[in-house]
């Protein structure tokens, strides 16, 4: 470990510092993140919105050590968990074998190892289906399981990438609850990155705003509305809407 | 529908579960349907087979009819001669396959890995597939004689390439997605291959055994026609000695065998590729 670390606040859960992605694309590079800077505090919530192409997966990717940086630096204190857009659930394990892989990973043995699976899917509400297989789990259902397994590797920060773009609003809305009730129990620190900029209100203590083209963070937004929030009320739909403003904004500007 | 009523106060409370539909299904209407095409087809082949009979293209100890065969095959049956053969043929079959099984899924594993070796004889393995085994016999007879080991050189040489490549071809296919969740659980290397690769691999893997047996068998028909090992009566040999002999119901009599045979071995590697279907929910579009 290098002296990063020690400058790292003890209260920075992770941190970003003038991160700059960029991919060959044809004989050009293309330019994912440019200049990027953010921190996000232990135990905070932290929403990222942005239009597609705005880099938020690339980010996730560099904390989660599955890209690296072209330039500057990315930093997590501690484990980090990822969930994507879809479950990405193993097939051929059932709810609870998806679960019992990660703690397998983490080196926990059994007995210990069923018995914690099962008590991290009573968390998601999902007693009863621990022997199911994901093709037997409706969309919900399998993030839920996609949660269990990112608890499981008993992370300290939770990268979420889109974990809930492809469900249905009332499924949606129900996981939102659950989430928060999980990261208040727990302490986790969580970033979660999504286009819909009222899910980002709904969840975040801070939105950070991203542009285009490359991706940068164009603005933030620390929401003070007392929790639990509703995607109904007005209040968060006017802060919602500003952010939406902004991104159309920048997407115009950007052409 | 039954399961989905009994799952309906827990399915309420949280999201709509997706039930899966393949269960509860009449057996006895199941195994008639799965029946009555095949008693069909054997039927028409037969009634051709009857009528080319009928019309005297041939005389019929050239063409035997379809009955006289079944009665010659039901003859051949009451023997111990025949099981005699059945037995040695089978046994170099498993023999052969079980070496070819486990070479292949070596080296496919292997070839796999490394990215050289990939390079290297990956389009080899892929072309080997596709060598007619016969071509191995002359080679085959130089290097061991008229000899047992001769017929499963050359079954191993048909069997495993194939297998070899169904392995290949399923560690390349795996969703890039549950690679990176299985990295991001922490999983590295033969770790990773272990607990998320060589399992995401499975269908296309036994896809491959499949087809290696499919290449065993016929390589192993051709060996023991061509090559006589003496004192073992097997099927290939017999269906020569109908030949010299000009005995044509003995002929298609054995002919039905190796297809019979053939036709079983090949459904087990069915029932198990099903099997895994059925577990991944892949069945959707036959439930």
């Amino acid at each position: 470990m290098k002296g990063n670390v020690l400058e790292l606040s003890e209260k920075h859960a992770l941190s970003v510092e003038a991160l700059t992605i960029a991919f060959p694309h044809g004989d050009r590079l293309l330019v994912a993140l440019h200049g990027v800077t953010l921190d996000v505090k232990r135990g905070e919530l932290v929403c990222v919105v942005g239009a597609s192409g705005s880099g938020k997966s690339t980010l996730l990717n560099v904390l989660a050590g599955l890209e690296r940086p072209s330039n500057g630096r990315a930093h997590v204190h501690g484990r980090v968990a990822l969930m994507f857009q879809e479950a990405a659930l193993l097939p051929w394990l059932t709810a609870a074998g998806n679960v019992e892989l990660a703690l397998e990973l983490r080196g926990v043995r059994n007995p210990a190892r069923s018995r914690m699976a099962a008590e991290l899917l009573h968390r998601v509400h999902l007693d009863g289906f621990e022997k199911r297989r994901p093709h037997e789990l409706s969309g919900g259902m399998k993030q839920r399981v996609a949660l269990a397994r990112a608890l499981a590797q008993d992370a300290d920060v939770l990268l979420m990438d889109e974990p809930f773009a492809a469900l249905d609003a009332i499924t949606r809305d129900l996981l939102h609850e659950e989430l928060e009730r999980l990261w208040t129990q727990t302490g986790l620190t969580i970033l979660f990155v999504t286009h819909n900029a009222r899910e980002a209100v709904r969840l975040g203590d801070r939105v950070l705003v991203f542009t285009s083209r490359p991706g940068r963070v164009a603005h933030e937004v620390v929401v003070e509305l007392p929790r639990p929030r509703s995607l109904d009320s007005p209040e968060l739909a006017v802060i919602a809407g500003r952010i939406t403003d902004r991104l159309k904004q920048e997407m115009r500007d950007g052409g | 529908m039954a399961v989905e009523l009994e799952l309906a106060p827990v399915v309420e409370r949280r999201d709509v579960a997706a039930v899966a539909p393949h269960k509860g299904r009449d057996q006895s209407s199941g195994a008639w349907s799965w029946l009555w095409p095949k008693l069909v087809a054997i039927a028409i082949v037969v009634g051709a087979w009857q009528v080319v009979v009928w019309s005297g293209w041939r005389p019929d100890y050239v063409l035997p009819s379809p009955i006289a065969v079944f009665r010659r095959l039901s003859e051949d049956l009451a023997h111990a001669d025949f099981y005699v053969g059945v037995a040695i043929t089978l046994r170099r079959a498993l023999v052969g396959y079980v070496i070819a099984a486990a070479a292949g899924s070596a080296i496919g594993l292997v070839v796999a890995r490394v990215a050289v070796l990939r390079r290297a004889i990956g389009s080899a393995i892929l072309g080997l597939q596709s060598m007619p085994s016969i071509a191995w016999f002359p080679l085959a007879i130089l290097l061991f004689q008229q000899s047992e080991t001769a017929i499963i050189f050359v079954v191993i040489l048909g069997a495993a390439p194939a297998i070899a490549a169904g392995l290949l071809s399923g560690v390349d296919h795996v969703q890039p997605l549950l690679i990176r969740v299985g990295r991001v659980m922490g999983a590295r290397g033969l770790v990773l291959y272990w607990h998320v690769i060589l399992p995401a691999a499975l269908p296309a893997f036994v896809g491959g055994l499949k087809q290696g047996w499919a290449f065993a068998w016929r390589s192993l028909m051709a060996g023991e026609i061509i090559v006589i090992v003496s004192h073992s009566p097997s099927i290939g040999q017999q269906i020569q000695f109908a030949r010299d002999l000009a005995d044509a119901e003995q002929l298609l009599a054995i002919m039905i065998v190796i297809f019979v045979i053939g036709v079983v071995i090949d459904s087990l590697f069915g029932t198990l590729d099903r099997a895994i279907r059925l577990r991944w929910g892949l069945l959707g579009a036959e439930a």
